[in-house]
Protein backbone atom coordinates (compact mmCIF):
# COMPACT_ATOMS: atom_id res chain seq x y z
CA UNK A 1 0.00 0.00 0.00
CA UNK A 2 2.51 2.54 0.60
CA UNK A 3 4.39 1.64 -2.29
CA UNK A 4 1.21 2.67 -3.99
CA UNK A 5 0.82 5.84 -2.47
CA UNK A 6 4.03 6.98 -3.43
CA UNK A 7 2.85 6.00 -6.82
CA UNK A 8 0.00 8.97 -6.85
CA UNK A 9 2.15 12.01 -7.33
CA UNK A 10 -1.07 14.26 -5.29
CA UNK A 11 -0.96 11.75 -2.56
CA UNK A 12 2.87 12.36 -2.35
CA UNK A 13 1.98 16.03 -2.77
CA UNK A 14 -0.53 15.85 0.38
CA UNK A 15 2.11 13.98 2.47
CA UNK A 16 0.00 10.90 3.05
CA UNK A 17 0.93 7.99 4.46
CA UNK A 18 -0.17 4.69 5.79
CA UNK A 19 -0.11 3.28 9.15
CA UNK A 20 -1.22 -0.10 9.90
CA UNK A 21 -3.56 -1.13 12.53
CA UNK A 22 -4.89 -3.98 14.91
CA UNK A 23 -7.53 -4.69 11.94
CA UNK A 24 -5.84 -3.51 8.78
CA UNK A 25 -4.75 -0.30 8.16
CA UNK A 26 -5.46 3.91 7.84
CA UNK A 27 -4.27 6.40 5.95
CA UNK A 28 -2.75 9.60 7.58
CA UNK A 29 -2.60 13.19 6.07
CA UNK A 30 0.13 14.77 7.90
CA UNK A 31 -0.72 18.51 8.89
CA UNK A 32 1.14 21.14 7.00
CA UNK A 33 0.65 24.88 6.19
CA UNK A 34 0.62 24.17 2.52
CA UNK A 35 -2.80 21.99 3.53
CA UNK A 36 -4.54 25.47 5.11
CA UNK A 37 -7.85 26.52 3.52
CA UNK A 38 -8.84 28.77 6.18
CA UNK A 39 -6.00 30.37 7.75
CA UNK A 40 -7.77 32.38 10.51
CA UNK A 41 -8.86 28.89 12.40
CA UNK A 42 -6.84 27.59 11.07
CA UNK A 43 -8.80 24.92 9.60
CA UNK A 44 -7.87 22.19 6.99
CA UNK A 45 -9.34 23.19 3.12
CA UNK A 46 -12.47 21.17 2.48
CA UNK A 47 -11.21 20.18 -0.81
CA UNK A 48 -7.97 18.51 0.77
CA UNK A 49 -10.11 16.89 2.98
CA UNK A 50 -12.51 15.52 0.16
CA UNK A 51 -9.54 14.09 -1.70
CA UNK A 52 -8.05 12.50 1.47
CA UNK A 53 -11.20 10.63 1.77
CA UNK A 54 -11.48 9.88 -2.05
CA UNK A 55 -7.74 8.34 -2.07
CA UNK A 56 -8.51 6.47 1.09
CA UNK A 57 -11.75 5.35 -0.56
CA UNK A 58 -9.48 4.05 -3.80
CA UNK A 59 -6.88 2.77 -1.64
CA UNK A 60 -9.41 0.40 0.21
CA UNK A 61 -10.96 -1.09 -2.91
CA UNK A 62 -7.46 -1.57 -4.90
CA UNK A 63 -5.99 -3.09 -1.73
CA UNK A 64 -9.13 -5.61 -1.64
CA UNK A 65 -8.97 -6.16 -5.52
CA UNK A 66 -5.18 -7.23 -5.14
CA UNK A 67 -4.47 -5.56 -8.59
CA UNK A 68 -3.39 -2.62 -9.93
CA UNK A 69 -4.22 -3.41 -13.09
CA UNK A 70 -7.37 -1.88 -13.32
CA UNK A 71 -7.90 0.83 -10.98
CA UNK A 72 -11.51 1.82 -9.98
CA UNK A 73 -12.77 4.64 -11.83
CA UNK A 74 -14.74 7.08 -9.43
CA UNK A 75 -18.34 8.20 -10.53
CA UNK A 76 -19.23 10.02 -7.84
CA UNK A 77 -18.50 11.42 -4.01
CA UNK A 78 -19.98 12.44 -1.39
CA UNK A 79 -18.72 14.38 1.56
CA UNK A 80 -20.20 15.34 4.82
CA UNK A 81 -18.27 18.15 6.54
CA UNK A 82 -19.16 17.16 9.95
CA UNK A 83 -16.65 19.59 11.84
CA UNK A 84 -13.55 21.64 11.74
CA UNK A 85 -10.63 19.93 10.90
CA UNK A 86 -8.09 21.82 13.01
CA UNK A 87 -4.29 21.55 12.56
CA UNK A 88 -3.34 18.52 13.82
CA UNK A 89 -2.98 15.18 11.75
CA UNK A 90 -5.91 13.38 10.45
CA UNK A 91 -7.01 9.66 9.97
CA UNK A 92 -9.21 7.92 7.64
CA UNK A 93 -10.72 4.66 7.63
CA UNK A 94 -12.65 3.51 4.85
CA UNK A 95 -15.20 0.24 4.56
CA UNK A 96 -16.34 -1.46 1.31
CA UNK A 97 -19.92 -1.97 2.01
CA UNK A 98 -20.98 -3.31 -1.71
CA UNK A 99 -18.57 -4.70 -3.90
CA UNK A 100 -20.25 -5.78 -6.75
CA UNK A 101 -19.32 -6.99 -10.37
CA UNK A 102 -19.29 -3.63 -11.67
CA UNK A 103 -19.78 -0.66 -9.00
CA UNK A 104 -18.27 -0.81 -5.56
CA UNK A 105 -19.85 1.39 -2.81
CA UNK A 106 -17.24 2.47 -0.25
CA UNK A 107 -17.82 4.60 2.89
CA UNK A 108 -15.15 6.47 4.63
CA UNK A 109 -14.52 8.20 8.04
CA UNK A 110 -12.09 11.14 8.77
CA UNK A 111 -11.09 12.03 12.01
CA UNK A 112 -8.57 13.66 14.30
CA UNK A 113 -7.88 13.68 17.93
CA UNK A 114 -11.15 10.98 18.73
CA UNK A 115 -12.22 8.94 16.34
CA UNK A 116 -15.77 9.19 17.78
CA UNK A 117 -15.78 12.76 16.85
CA UNK A 118 -15.36 12.22 12.71
CA UNK A 119 -14.08 15.51 11.06
CA UNK A 120 -16.00 13.76 7.72
CA UNK A 121 -17.37 11.25 5.97
CA UNK A 122 -17.45 10.44 2.81
CA UNK A 123 -19.30 8.04 0.37
CA UNK A 124 -17.83 6.97 -2.97
CA UNK A 125 -19.04 4.69 -5.82
CA UNK A 126 -16.24 3.47 -8.07
CA UNK A 127 -16.97 1.43 -11.38
CA UNK A 128 -14.31 -1.56 -11.47
CA UNK B 1 -25.07 27.70 -19.03
CA UNK B 2 -25.46 28.23 -15.83
CA UNK B 3 -26.60 32.03 -15.11
CA UNK B 4 -26.39 34.14 -12.22
CA UNK B 5 -29.66 34.25 -10.02
CA UNK B 6 -28.77 36.74 -7.94
CA UNK B 7 -31.05 39.55 -8.13
CA UNK B 8 -29.44 42.61 -9.84
CA UNK B 9 -30.94 44.90 -7.24
CA UNK B 10 -29.37 43.23 -4.63
CA UNK B 11 -26.06 44.66 -2.81
CA UNK B 12 -23.22 42.55 -3.11
CA UNK B 13 -20.27 42.85 -0.08
CA UNK B 14 -17.68 41.93 -2.86
CA UNK B 15 -19.72 43.94 -5.32
CA UNK B 16 -16.48 46.69 -5.37
CA UNK B 17 -14.11 43.70 -6.29
CA UNK B 18 -16.05 41.95 -8.66
CA UNK B 19 -14.10 41.13 -12.05
CA UNK B 20 -10.46 40.10 -12.43
CA UNK B 21 -9.36 41.62 -9.24
CA UNK B 22 -9.96 39.05 -6.68
CA UNK B 23 -7.07 36.49 -7.03
CA UNK B 24 -5.19 38.76 -4.63
CA UNK B 25 -7.80 37.69 -2.01
CA UNK B 26 -7.58 34.43 -2.87
CA UNK B 27 -4.45 33.38 -3.53
CA UNK B 28 -3.45 34.86 -0.56
CA UNK B 29 -5.64 33.98 2.08
CA UNK B 30 -6.06 30.37 1.01
CA UNK B 31 -3.17 28.71 1.30
CA UNK B 32 -4.09 25.40 -0.22
CA UNK B 33 -5.23 27.62 -2.59
CA UNK B 34 -1.63 28.85 -3.43
CA UNK B 35 0.08 25.76 -3.35
CA UNK B 36 -1.74 24.15 -6.11
CA UNK B 37 -1.75 27.81 -8.08
CA UNK B 38 -5.19 28.36 -8.39
CA UNK B 39 -6.24 31.43 -9.53
CA UNK B 40 -9.58 33.18 -10.53
CA UNK B 41 -11.16 33.78 -13.92
CA UNK B 42 -14.14 35.51 -13.04
CA UNK B 43 -16.35 36.58 -10.36
CA UNK B 44 -19.53 38.34 -10.47
CA UNK B 45 -23.06 38.17 -8.35
CA UNK B 46 -23.39 34.71 -6.89
CA UNK B 47 -20.58 33.39 -9.40
CA UNK B 48 -16.97 32.35 -9.69
CA UNK B 49 -14.98 30.61 -12.06
CA UNK B 50 -11.82 29.64 -10.96
CA UNK B 51 -8.73 27.81 -12.55
CA UNK B 52 -6.00 25.11 -11.62
CA UNK B 53 -3.41 24.96 -13.90
CA UNK B 54 -1.85 21.44 -14.94
CA UNK B 55 1.04 20.42 -13.86
CA UNK B 56 2.41 16.72 -12.69
CA UNK B 57 1.82 16.77 -9.08
CA UNK B 58 -1.78 16.93 -9.29
CA UNK B 59 -1.91 13.05 -11.36
CA UNK B 60 -3.85 10.49 -9.30
CA UNK B 61 -3.44 7.80 -12.23
CA UNK B 62 0.47 7.83 -13.82
CA UNK B 63 -0.09 5.25 -16.19
CA UNK B 64 -3.09 7.55 -17.77
CA UNK B 65 -1.57 11.09 -16.75
CA UNK B 66 -5.04 12.45 -15.34
CA UNK B 67 -5.49 14.50 -12.38
CA UNK B 68 -6.54 12.79 -9.26
CA UNK B 69 -10.56 12.89 -8.89
CA UNK B 70 -9.50 15.16 -5.67
CA UNK B 71 -7.92 17.74 -6.79
CA UNK B 72 -11.13 19.00 -8.56
CA UNK B 73 -12.94 17.94 -4.93
CA UNK B 74 -10.69 21.51 -4.38
CA UNK B 75 -10.66 23.07 -7.01
CA UNK B 76 -14.64 23.15 -7.24
CA UNK B 77 -14.55 23.37 -3.23
CA UNK B 78 -12.92 26.90 -3.66
CA UNK B 79 -15.00 27.83 -6.76
CA UNK B 80 -17.73 27.12 -5.07
CA UNK B 81 -17.01 28.63 -1.47
CA UNK B 82 -16.23 31.96 -2.94
CA UNK B 83 -19.25 31.76 -5.41
CA UNK B 84 -20.88 31.98 -1.70
CA UNK B 85 -19.15 34.88 -0.72
CA UNK B 86 -19.68 36.27 -3.86
CA UNK B 87 -23.37 35.98 -2.90
CA UNK B 88 -23.53 37.74 0.44
CA UNK B 89 -24.66 41.45 1.21
CA UNK B 90 -21.86 41.46 4.24
CA UNK B 91 -18.99 39.03 4.10
CA UNK B 92 -19.53 36.13 6.65
CA UNK B 93 -17.72 32.76 7.19
CA UNK B 94 -18.63 30.30 5.00
CA UNK B 95 -18.36 26.39 5.88
CA UNK B 96 -18.76 23.38 3.83
CA UNK B 97 -21.35 21.62 4.80
CA UNK B 98 -21.72 18.82 2.20
CA UNK B 99 -20.49 18.68 -1.15
CA UNK B 100 -21.21 15.93 -4.40
CA UNK B 101 -19.28 15.27 -7.23
CA UNK B 102 -20.23 13.63 -10.12
CA UNK B 103 -17.51 12.26 -12.13
CA UNK B 104 -18.95 12.88 -15.92
CA UNK B 105 -15.88 11.68 -17.36
CA UNK B 106 -11.76 11.56 -17.18
CA UNK B 107 -10.36 15.03 -17.45
CA UNK B 108 -8.35 14.96 -20.22
CA UNK B 109 -4.20 14.72 -19.54
CA UNK B 110 -1.76 17.48 -19.52
CA UNK B 111 -4.94 20.46 -19.60
CA UNK B 112 -5.71 23.38 -17.46
CA UNK B 113 -8.78 23.37 -15.39
CA UNK B 114 -11.46 25.38 -14.74
CA UNK B 115 -14.69 25.44 -12.39
CA UNK B 116 -17.80 27.61 -12.42
CA UNK B 117 -19.74 27.82 -9.24
CA UNK B 118 -23.33 29.67 -9.15
CA UNK B 119 -24.31 30.40 -5.49
CA UNK B 120 -28.22 30.42 -7.32
CA UNK B 121 -30.11 30.27 -3.23
CA UNK B 122 -29.16 32.12 0.10
CA UNK B 123 -31.28 31.68 3.41
CA UNK B 124 -29.87 32.93 6.57
CA UNK B 125 -27.90 30.42 7.35
CA UNK B 126 -27.61 28.13 3.96
CA UNK B 127 -26.33 28.94 0.55
CA UNK B 128 -27.15 26.51 -1.84
CA UNK B 129 -24.51 26.22 -4.93
CA UNK B 130 -23.88 24.03 -8.07
CA UNK B 131 -20.59 23.86 -9.43
CA UNK B 132 -18.99 21.85 -12.74
CA UNK B 133 -15.48 21.87 -13.86
CA UNK B 134 -14.25 21.76 -17.78
CA UNK B 135 -10.96 21.87 -19.70
CA UNK B 136 -12.11 24.34 -22.67
CA UNK B 137 -15.74 24.44 -22.60
CA UNK B 138 -18.20 24.72 -20.34
CA UNK B 139 -21.13 22.92 -21.85
CA UNK B 140 -18.59 20.14 -22.20
CA UNK B 141 -18.16 19.36 -18.46
CA UNK B 142 -16.13 16.46 -17.20
CA UNK B 143 -17.67 16.42 -13.34
CA UNK B 144 -21.13 18.11 -12.00
CA UNK B 145 -20.96 19.15 -8.52
CA UNK B 146 -23.81 20.29 -5.85
CA UNK B 147 -23.04 21.57 -2.65
CA UNK B 148 -24.44 23.05 0.40
CA UNK B 149 -22.72 26.04 2.66
CA UNK B 150 -22.85 27.15 5.94
CA UNK B 151 -23.12 30.68 6.64
CA UNK B 152 -21.50 32.79 9.98
CA UNK B 153 -20.49 29.03 10.79
CA UNK B 154 -18.21 30.26 13.23
CA UNK B 155 -16.62 33.59 14.66
CA UNK B 156 -13.44 33.42 12.96
CA UNK B 157 -14.20 35.50 9.80
CA UNK B 158 -13.47 34.24 6.26
CA UNK B 159 -10.06 34.26 4.54
CA UNK B 160 -11.27 37.64 3.00
CA UNK B 161 -11.98 39.41 6.21
CA UNK B 162 -9.25 38.21 7.95
CA UNK B 163 -6.49 40.60 6.46
CA UNK B 164 -8.95 43.65 7.63
CA UNK B 165 -9.29 42.15 11.18
CA UNK B 166 -5.85 42.09 11.68
CA UNK B 167 -4.66 45.66 10.25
Amino acid sequence: MSRLVDAIPYARLLGVRIEPTAIGWDCVLPFSEDIIGNPRLPAIHGGVIGSFLELTALLHLIDESGSTERVPKPINFSIDYLRSAGPHDTRARAQIFKLGRRVAVVHVTAWQDDEQKPVAAGNGKFLL
Amino acid sequence: MLPARMSDDRRYALSAVFGPALPEMVSNYTPHARRLRIQVVETGPGFAVLTLPFHEELIGDPSRGVVFGGVITTLIDQASGLAVACALEELLAIATVDLRVDYLRAARPGQNLFARAECYRVTRNIAFVRASAYERAPDDPFASCLGTFMIGANNAGTPFSGNRAKS
